[in-house]
């Protein structure tokens, strides 16, 4: 069985799939990939089915060496790449032979990058997902982030569709202008704090991770002191605790969480808000639902399937 | 009643603000209802304390419908009840090393240690929701006496088993994980095992009590020994 081999594990690379759906009412998060339509696009790329399991690469960073003859494809955030001494194209199908070693030079855009591999990375599926959440240890490989050593079983080629259209990868320069929806706790809110929510500039903290971004900025005031009982999140979710400088729940978000959520960021727009880094700006624009589901159709059209 | 939108990909149908057993019963039923139905393009149905959360792919379900769908639901949840629910006892060993908190609690409450075990242990807890990590189940309520809120800073780590209490939640920690909780004693008992055939110990809508077992007991547990409820 061909496999992959990590020669350096970079700063944080885990194995991601459309997520662990299905689980939530047990407090499993649903994890998956930060940036869904690049992990659709790589894997459509190699036509493995969207399902497949794929490497997310934070920050780049990472080495590793093809353990027999294989297709792969590389998405998202862009990087300086090198197979063996040849500089390799994103956003297309490349094949590698037994022995090459792929590397990972310098940033040029974006955060997260996709790695798919014909057949697809084959760790062990817990609750139905080899989607890593690190906090629970679940799925990935012993539920962890990669490391120096790790061999990755690859699977047997599966045949999806040839993409048929050209392909458009969004990516942040600096930061991203990001369309929400008012949130399911917009009332507990002074009518300001959406004033102020659409005027202000936000920058990416450094405490950001895949459960969360901590934003840095005008601060969001709460109308309301009266505790609110715990209820569901949504990744996109803009939740306010009492300081007033909102969190964005992203893909590792727990289930549940107890903080007023002023404004929810459309499906379309997070594999966007995924490939921000720490010191980006983002700027928040309100929209309309159905522009929301247009822009989440042309989206699936150019990357293949969202999650689930 | 009203039913309001989470973003583009999520319908929560909310009742009455309030931690009300026969309100989040309510909520239980239409959750487990919905799950039964199994509705092309829903992902995720999660019931919590006084609402319902449906997670859709939106392309795929039709937002009005589900809307009524929930309107109607709630207007009649009996209908929807279903007969699942569970009573759970759990062996607690409570204090020192396994409770680091529960001298602060009886601080807290003017009362002893022991008598801070004996209220904990009094209730018959509800399972209002499950969330924050894989297996935990928001329990409630604790007595009024020991309701101490949670930490100022919230620990790096709080050891799998805990069982500790935040006002008038209490709840069992299933894996190792930074939590703000007042950790007032340990069981070994797993909410969450992966390798478990049914790998869920609780579900919205059980019940729960807790036993206070000791020192002894509780290691010759965990050293696999096996362990018969005494009382």
């Amino acid at each position: 069985m061909p496999h992959i081999e990590i020669r350096k594990a970079g700063w944080l690379t885990t194995v991601q799939d459309v997520g662990r759906w299905g689980h939530q009412a047990q407090g499993v998060s649903v994890s998956g990939p930060m940036d869904w339509a690049s992990h659709s696009l790589a894997n459509r790329l190699v036509r493995n089915p969207v399902q497949a399991a794929t490497l997310e690469v934070t920050m780049g960073g990472l080495e590793l060496a093809f353990g027999g003859d294989v297709r792969f494809a590389i998405t998202g955030a862009e990087f300086q790449l090198d197979l063996s001494g040849r500089i390799v194209p994103m956003n297309r199908a490349v094949d590698a032979v037994e022995g090459s070693v792929l590397k990972f030079g310098l940033r040029q855009r974006g955060s997260r990058t996709y790695v798919a591999i014909a057949g697809g990375v084959m760790v062990p599926p817990v609750l139905g997902s080899r989607a890593t959440h690190i906090a629970s240890h679940l799925g990935g490989l012993d539920g962890r982030a990669l490391q120096v050593g790790d061999r990755l079983p690859i699977g047997e080629t599966l045949t999806e569709e040839d993409l048929a259209f050209p392909i458009a990868v969004r990516l942040p320069e600096d930061g991203a202008r990001v369309r929400v929806l008012p949130g399911p706790h917009l009332h507990r809110f002074p009518p300001r704090s959406w004033e102020t929510l659409r005027s202000s500039r936000y920058v990416l903290s450094p405490k950001s991770d895949r459960m969360g971004y901590r934003l840095e900025g005008q601060p969001l005031p709460q109308g309301s002191d009266e505790e609110l009982i715990s209820g569901a999140t949504v990744a996109g979710a803009l939740q306010v605790p009492a300081s007033g400088l909102p969190i964005l729940l992203m893909a590792d978000r727990a289930t549940t969480g107890g903080y007023p959520i002023l404004a929810v960021v459309i499906s379309a727009d997070l594999p966007l808000v995924g490939q921000l880094v720490p010191g980006d700006w983002i700027e928040f624009i309100s929209c309309t639902r159905d522009e929301a589901l247009e822009a989440l159709r042309k989206l699936m059209h150019t990357s293949g399937k969202p999650a689930a | 009643m009203r039913i309001i939108d989470a973003g583009d990909a999520c319908l929560i149908l909310e009742f009455e603000a309030r931690i009300d057993p026969e309100i989040n019963d309510a909520c239980i039923a239409i959750a487990d209802h919905l799950v039964g139905l199994g509705m092309a393009g829903v992902r995720d149905v999660v019931p919590t304390f006084h609402t319902v959360a449906v997670h859709v792919d939106p392309l795929r379900v039709d937002r009005t419908a589900l809307a009524t769908q929930l309107e109607r639901l709630a207007a009649s949840p009996h209908k929807a009840r279903t007969a699942r629910r569970t009573s759970h006892e759990i062996p607690v060993c409570y204090g020192d090393e396994f409770g680091p908190d529960l001298v602060d609690v009886a601080r807290f409450s003017g009362c002893q240690e022991d008598e801070v075990v004996r209220l904990h242990c009094a209730p018959v807890y509800h399972v209002y929701m499950m969330g924050f990590l894989p297996g935990f189940a928001y329990l409630g309520s604790v007595p009024e006496s020991i309701r101490m809120g949670r930490l100022g800073t919230p620990r790096l780590r709080v050891h799998a088993g805990s069982v500790a209490i935040a006002g008038l939640q209490t709840g069992i920690y299933p894996l190792d994980a930074p939590g703000g909780w007042r950790v007032i004693g340990r069981t070994w008992i797993k909410p969450f095992d992966p390798q478990r055939h049914d790998p869920w110990l609780f579900r919205a809508g059980d019940s729960v009590r807790f036993v206070p077992v000791s020192r002894t007991a509780y290691l010759a547990a965990v050293a696999g020994e096996p362990y018969r409820a005494s009382h």
